[in-house]
């Protein structure tokens, strides 16, 4: 007969069934129906509507009886209150009863019922209980003033329980006093301000007297205790040490790890040339060591934990490396903590082991532990310098299995290697290259193309290994479109000859295509390094690059310190301070490893130490944009900012010219060394500028800070893709694409004129006919050479809306004339209404809302824009940059509604209710203007933008 | 501090819970959930896993899973060792740690759960103390029961509970008087392909079944007890002898218990009983390989190796193998992939082979990853590391046991890579 037959149900109501039973008159039915209920309760089944019916069955002799009542009491109190209050004196009663088993019984289960009346009938048994004769009794009761003080700390405050706990530390029977402790320490986890623990000499020695007797629990308690208390001095460490040291041996691994931190906490006390010192560390390696052969989860956490120790003392560990080694069939999480060891513990005497057994983990079946294996070898190699030969060749080897994950991680690693020991390893590089096809990882593409650049004057084909990731540039992730410009300005600078075509294809990619802002920034930069000064470009981009580290993911040493004072806890687990992640942890009192004291030692206290090196994930391997605008702006802060008023237009169109002058003077300075001429700006072209880093010409500043305005603030409004607006048939051989852009407050007209006739081109002139908005051009056409047959010029052409006004139909229809040396052509073509977007588009909210009522309804017009899975956060930045400003935003309905509003250079205002629902990727435009005839174009605006 | 226990089964059912505190909903599970399915194997669940409002730290036995929710900053360790404790105590009570032995007994298991700790803290967790307040099942107990009306559990407060040995209850009466010890050492190694050894230790414990009456106070001592430098021991043993004398010195618990277990590393001293020559090869382009396995015993100071089983995880593109056995049989499980070869006892005179062809998935490229064999073995009456007991003696009781030293080594986590 066994207790699954309690979960069986028969057909009629279970409850109802169980109700009749419970009332019974037979004591052996009661008994098995009070079975029934907590097997249901085990379940989670909800059985508290017998809540009366058992309380019935408390007063009772039969004290398996009382004990399974007490179980369902415990679990329902809180839902039933009222109830509750009927078993009060049945629990005062037991707190009298002669058997000490049934007063401890019956103190500890009030204190589980979770319930405010019932805690204030608790009161005077617990103090009752708290000075009983028997210490089972006394040893109960102090966990109930931690359950009660969970529940009501007030009254516990108020009642004085917490000064009878604090004497209970004093108490004959150890048990009492693990107990107490452990209360304690409960209480002060919610109160750190409350100094519960006050640790002195006198109490420490009575802790430890129960340490030897208490049982493995109560050690743990005392023990974590222990690791709070600040010795006086280091006598005192040392005498709290070598009683601490037996714990070592205990079976409990929780014992022997808190018994660690007891001793690597008061280690820190200790001088070096102690003895002692030296023995302590020679004892801390077995206990260590014995926790990996337990259970693997506690394999896991002792490891987590042993990562913390060969960080702080490597010395503890440093012969141990063969526990390290993996087993086969050890779990994952187990397998990658040992790897991480065992590069924390390689160094030149071990190498060769560590590597051997690396290179046999590259080939087992887990991928995501073949990985690691691989990145551990380039790692050793960095940390271990004699082996990094021997880790390139076991790399080489590696990459040679062709196991593609092998072969990419492999290539990431290498990258590493070259920036720890430069001009050594290059000579693999052809070895590497023959597996760039195989590479379809982010990660491993960057590296790849990393390296390429890097070593752009060893590798033949560079360009053509650039070019040929150059093709799918816009599939590739961001890291790997920042290294390809990085890699192409790299090769530029080193041969500038071959590649000039290749470079401005990526800067144009990476600035007119790319709405990665990072990407765009990075494009400007060099963009306009190269074209301002190419040498100090060459500085900056092939500046020699800082060796790594040897280890970039040790722990900071503060932290580490931190850590240490928490070994054991989840705060070692996860390897950050519990107040980073504990909940509700109210004001966590930071805690840090005890000052040194022999005076000799003090410099090495973690206080007085240098904080080391920061840590940082990954080597940085690139210099950060930031990096590089610091460098930039470095270089010339001397002139003051003079940016003419037209230079701000077209900031593209300037580069553009200025590559050509830049690519001169880079030439030039390569060869010569005289100084070379930069053309700056196109205001002032002829500027003289010296070679090295005198200021450049104020032009060339002012439009860097305006760029850098432009970007800070809009980032420049969205410019659609050059079309073909005249092909070469219908113009004797002149083909003009463009497209219009607004970049900080003008607009322009971007061109790329051809000559595909077979006759030089030249004199050119523009003209636009009348149009809605009075755009015209603000600057002729400035093309001053010739333009030779299959050569391409692109310009850009500043804009105003100044000129006559014609209504047109389309609305936006602009007729254009060009005019060259063989003929007048005409085109019309039709602009984004975006661009005439002025900045100064925000409305005040008041005045949106006056606005908006004020504007008849017929005016308003509503349109959907579909397939556009934007938030509306996003969608709000989007729209930003064109100058569509939001002015308000609520959430109605689950819907995201933005209010917009936006201003047309001629001062028509345009009001945008925009309504996302969230999910659904299609949005409800409604605008409203005093001009309704605008709003269908205003509508093609936001389309445009917003998909793109 | 321990705030509530969910038992999960393999299939994902939570079959109990218990809640030390307040109530936490089964819901907290799901982050549990989520982690083993990311996991692909149970066994690689992590241990330690961190929800929004709570941490839950998990052990994986006998196909449960005990998840236990803390909220607080805990020792996961302190944790951990609880949850096996817990594990073992039913392991005790009903002979195994199973979803059935749980659900049949799950009143017991609560009572169980409810004693053994208290809001948190442990309370009682030595199967002494936990015998005496609640008895075990037995099937004549459950009739006596049902029938007198009596209940299974102790109606006074536990002897050991308070006494400075704990692990102990005053009145044990026994008519014969019995000690007994076995010397159990497991060899954890990795041999590499030339068969040389990368690591090697031995994991030893000492297992004892004591049945004394009255208060004996033991000690046990060495031949050369030199060997154990890294030891953990049962807390009865007395660390101060040990430390000057080194001999265990102990008052016993009652019945069975483990006594010390202690490591063995320094290479010299672990012996490795058995060689193992093999030829696992697969064709580039074709789809079969070869497979050729010897093994044979080293010098083992006379004692024979038995209980040899060979098991390989061979690589997923294996479709079947095709093999003879001089000596025991074979199986391969061709969903796990996994070849299992039943030796037994390894004669010097005739060694066992396993040889013959692997096939392949047709197609499929050649495997890269080279399978290890995981190798069992049992040697009695020997403790590879050359510990021997000396003599144990006692004090304080009058009467003469009847005392025994048994010695057996096996093969832990031993595992040859090829």
């Amino acid at each position: 007969m066994t207790d699954s037959k309690y979960f069986t149900t028969t057909k009629k109501g279970e409850i109802f069934e169980l109700k009749a039973e419970l009332n019974s008159d037979k004591k052996e039915k009661k008994k098995e129906a009070v079975k029934k209920v907590i097997a249901s309760m085990t379940v989670g089944k909800d059985v508290s509507a017998l809540f009366p019916d058992v309380v019935n069955c408390m007063q009772t002799d039969n004290l398996e009886l009382k004990k399974l009542v007490y179980l369902y009491l415990m679990n329902y109190a809180k839902s039933q209150p009222d109830m509750a209050i009927m078993a009060v004196n049945t629990f005062v009663k037991d707190c009298e009863d002669p058997n000490p088993l049934i007063r401890a019984l019956a103190v500890r289960t009030m204190g589980c019922i979770r319930v405010d009346k019932i805690t204030e009938y608790l009161c005077e048994p617990l103090r009752k209980c708290l000075k009983d004769e028997d210490p089972y009794v006394r040893k109960t009761a102090a966990v109930c003033v931690a359950k009660l003080h969970d529940i009501n700390a007030q009254l516990v405050e108020d009642q004085g329980f917490l000064d009878t706990l604090k004497d209970l530390i004093s108490d004959s029977n150890p048990m009492v006093v693990a107990n107490a402790v452990a209360a304690l320490s409960e209480i002060a986890e919610s109160h750190p301000s409350s100094n519960l623990l006050d640790l002195n000499p006198q109490s420490i020695n009575k802790l430890l007297t129960a340490l030897n007797e208490c049982t493995e629990w109560g050690q743990i308690f005392i023990l974590d205790c222990l690791a709070n208390y600040m010795p006086k001095d280091d006598r005192e460490a040392q005498s709290i040490c070598e009683r601490v040291t037996p714990r070592l041996s205990h079976a409990n691994s929780a014992v022997v790890l808190s018994a660690v931190k007891v001793l690597m906490k008061f280690m820190e006390m200790l001088s070096k040339d102690l003895d002692y010192y030296g023995t302590l560390l020679k004892k801390l390696a077995p206990p260590l060591v014995t926790l990996l052969s337990a259970e693997p989860e506690l394999q896991y956490v002792a490891l987590r934990n042993i990562n913390l120790i060969v960080q702080k003392r490597p010395e503890i560990l440093k012969h141990e490396m063969k526990v390290f080694f993996v087993k086969y069939n050890d779990p994952i999480y187990v397998k990658l903590e040992k790897l991480d060891i065992m590069i924390r513990l390689a160094s030149q005497a071990n190498i060769a082991q560590v590597l051997a057994e690396l290179k046999e983990y590259a080939t087992e079946v887990d991928v995501d532990f073949v990985r690691k294996a691989v990145r551990a070898i380039g790692r050793c190699a960095i940390k271990v310098e004699q082996s990094a030969e021997r880790c390139v060749s076991t790399l080489l080897d590696l990459i040679q299995t062709k196991v593609n994950y092998v072969v990419q991680e492999a290539i990431v690693v290498i990258k590493d290697i070259f920036r720890k020991y430069p001009n050594k390893y290059e000579s693999v590089i052809a070895t590497l290259c023959e597996n760039l096809d195989s590479l379809d990882e982010p990660e491993a593409r960057a590296a790849m193309i990393w390296i390429v650049g890097e070593y752009a004057e060893r590798i033949d084909n560079a360009d053509e290994l650039l070019e040929s990731f150059l093709e799918g540039f816009h599939d590739e992730s961001t890291q790997v479109q920042l290294q390809l410009l990085t890699a192409i300005v790299k090769l530029f600078l080193k041969k500038p000859t071959e590649t000039q075509e290749l470079v401005q294809q990526v800067l144009s990619l990476a600035t007119q295509d790319s709405d990665n802002p990072d990407l765009r920034d990075r494009g400007y930069i060099y963009w306009r390094l190269l074209s301002t000064d190419p040498v100090a470009a060459k500085e900056v981009v092939l500046a020699e690059k800082p060796l790594i580290s040897e280890e970039t993911d040790l722990i900071e040493p503060t932290l580490l310190d931190e850590l240490i004072c928490y070994i054991g806890t989840l705060a070692s687990v996860y390897h950050k301070p519990p107040s980073a992640f504990v909940e509700g942890s109210r004001g966590i009192v930071h805690k840090s490893l005890p000052p040194r004291t022999g005076s000799s030692e003090s410099a090495e206290s973690p206080d007085a130490a240098p904080s080391g090196a920061p840590p940082s994930e990954q080597p940085a391997v690139i210099p950060t944009q930031g990096d590089l605008l610091g460098d930039l702006l470095n270089l010339d802060l001397g002139p003051p900012v003079s940016g003419p008023p037209v230079a701000t237009t077209s900031v593209q169109m300037g580069a553009v010219d200025l590559l050509g002058g830049g690519l001169d003077s880079l030439l030039r300075s390569d060869v010569g060394g005289s100084p070379a001429m930069g053309g700056t700006g196109f205001t002032a072209p002829s500027a003289v500028m010296p070679a090295n880093l005198g200021p450049p010409p104020s032009g060339g500043l002012g439009d860097l800070f305006d760029l850098a305005g432009g970007v800070g603030t809009l980032s420049g409004s969205h410019v659609a893709p050059k079309t073909v607006w005249l092909p070469a048939m219908k113009a004797k051989g002149l083909e003009i694409s463009g497209t219009f852009s607004r970049q900080v407050g003008a607009i322009s007209m971007d061109l790329l004129l051809t000559n595909k006739a077979l006759q030089v081109m030249s004199d050119f002139a523009i003209q636009f006919n009348r149009n809605s908005f009075g755009l015209a051009p603000a600057a002729p056409l400035q093309i001053h050479a010739p333009l030779a047959p299959n050569q391409t010029v692109e310009i850009s052409l500043p804009l105003n809306t100044v000129g006559s006004v014609m209504k047109m139909d389309p609305l936006n229809n602009l007729q254009v004339a060009v005019k060259n040396n063989i003929d007048v052509f005409y085109f019309s073509t039709l602009y984004p209404l975006h661009i005439l977007f002025v900045e100064d588009g925000k409305m005040e909210r008041q005045m949106f809302l006056a606005t908006w009522k004020d504007i008849p309804n017929e005016n308003e017009a509503q349109f959907q824009i579909r397939d556009c899975p934007l938030s509306a956060d996003a969608v709000s930045s989007k729209l930003q940059g064109s100058n569509i400003f939001t002015v308000a935003k609520r959430n109605v309905e689950g819907q995201d509604m933005l209010y917009q509003s936006l201003k047309l250079t001629n001062g028509i205002w345009v009001l945008a209710e925009l309504r996302i629902q969230p999910g659904s990727p299609s949005f409800t435009l409604s605008l409203k203007c005093r001009a309704p005839e605008v709003s269908h174009y205003v509508y093609q605006a936001y389309e445009t933008i917003l998909k793109n | 501090m321990i705030h509530s226990l969910f038992l999960i089964n393999c299939s994902g059912d939570i079959f109990l819970e218990k809640h030390w505190k307040s109530v936490v909903s089964q819901s907290v599970c799901d982050y549990f959930f989520e982690a083993q399915e990311k996991a692909a194997d149970v066994e690689n669940v992590p241990p330690v896993i961190s929800t929004p409002h709570h941490y839950l730290i998990s052990i994986y036995r006998e196909k449960i899973f005990f998840v236990s929710v803390i909220q607080t900053e805990v020792p996961p360790l302190f944790v951990i060792e609880f949850l096996h404790r817990v594990a073992d105590t039913f392991q005790d009570y009903f002979g195994e740690c199973s979803e059935t032995a749980i659900k049949d007994n799950v009143v017991i298991v609560y009572e169980l759960l409810e004693e053994m700790l208290d809001n948190g803290f442990p309370l009682a967790t030595e199967s002494n103390i936990l015998k005496e307040l609640i008895k075990p099942p037995t099937i004549l107990r459950s009739v006596v029961n049902s029938i007198t009306g009596s209940s299974n559990m102790g109606e006074t407060l536990p002897t050991g509970q308070l006494s400075n040995i704990p692990w102990r209850k005053a009145v044990v009466k026994y008519t014969n008087n019995e000690a007994y010890f076995d010397v159990i050492e497991e060899i954890d190694a990795i041999i590499d392909k030339s068969g040389s050894t990368v690591f090697a230790e031995i994991q030893g414990v000492i297992d004892s079944c004591i049945k004394l009456s009255g208060m004996p106070d033991l000690s046990l001592s060495f031949m050369n007890p030199r060997l154990l430098d890294d030891v953990s021991f049962h807390p009865c043993i007395r660390f101060k002898r040990w430390e000057s004398e080194r001999v265990l010195s102990f008052i016993p618990p009652d019945g069975n218990f483990r006594l010390i277990s202690y490591r063995v590393s320094s290479q010299n001293l672990v012996a490795i009983p058995v060689y193992v020559k093999h030829i696992i090869s697969f064709k580039e382009n074709s789809s079969s390989g070869r497979f050729d396995v010897t093994i044979g015993p080293k010098q083992n100071m006379g004692k024979t190796v038995e209980g040899v089983i060979v098991t390989v995880h061979m690589p997923k593109a294996v479709l079947n193998m095709n093999l003879t056995s001089t000596q025991g049989s074979y199986t391969f499980d061709p969903v796990l992939k996994v070849l299992t070869w039943d030796i037994g006892k390894i004669s010097p005179q005739k060694l066992p082979n396993l040889k013959g062809i692997v096939n392949l998935q047709s197609g499929a490229p050649k495997p890269e990853e080279n399978p290890s064999l995981n190798i069992q073995f049992k040697i009695q009456q020997l403790a590879i590391s050359g510990l021997k007991v000396n003599r144990l003696d006692m004090f304080g009781e009058k009467y003469k046991p009847f005392k025994g030293v048994k010695y057996i080594t096996k093969a832990g986590k031993f595992q040859v890579r090829t």
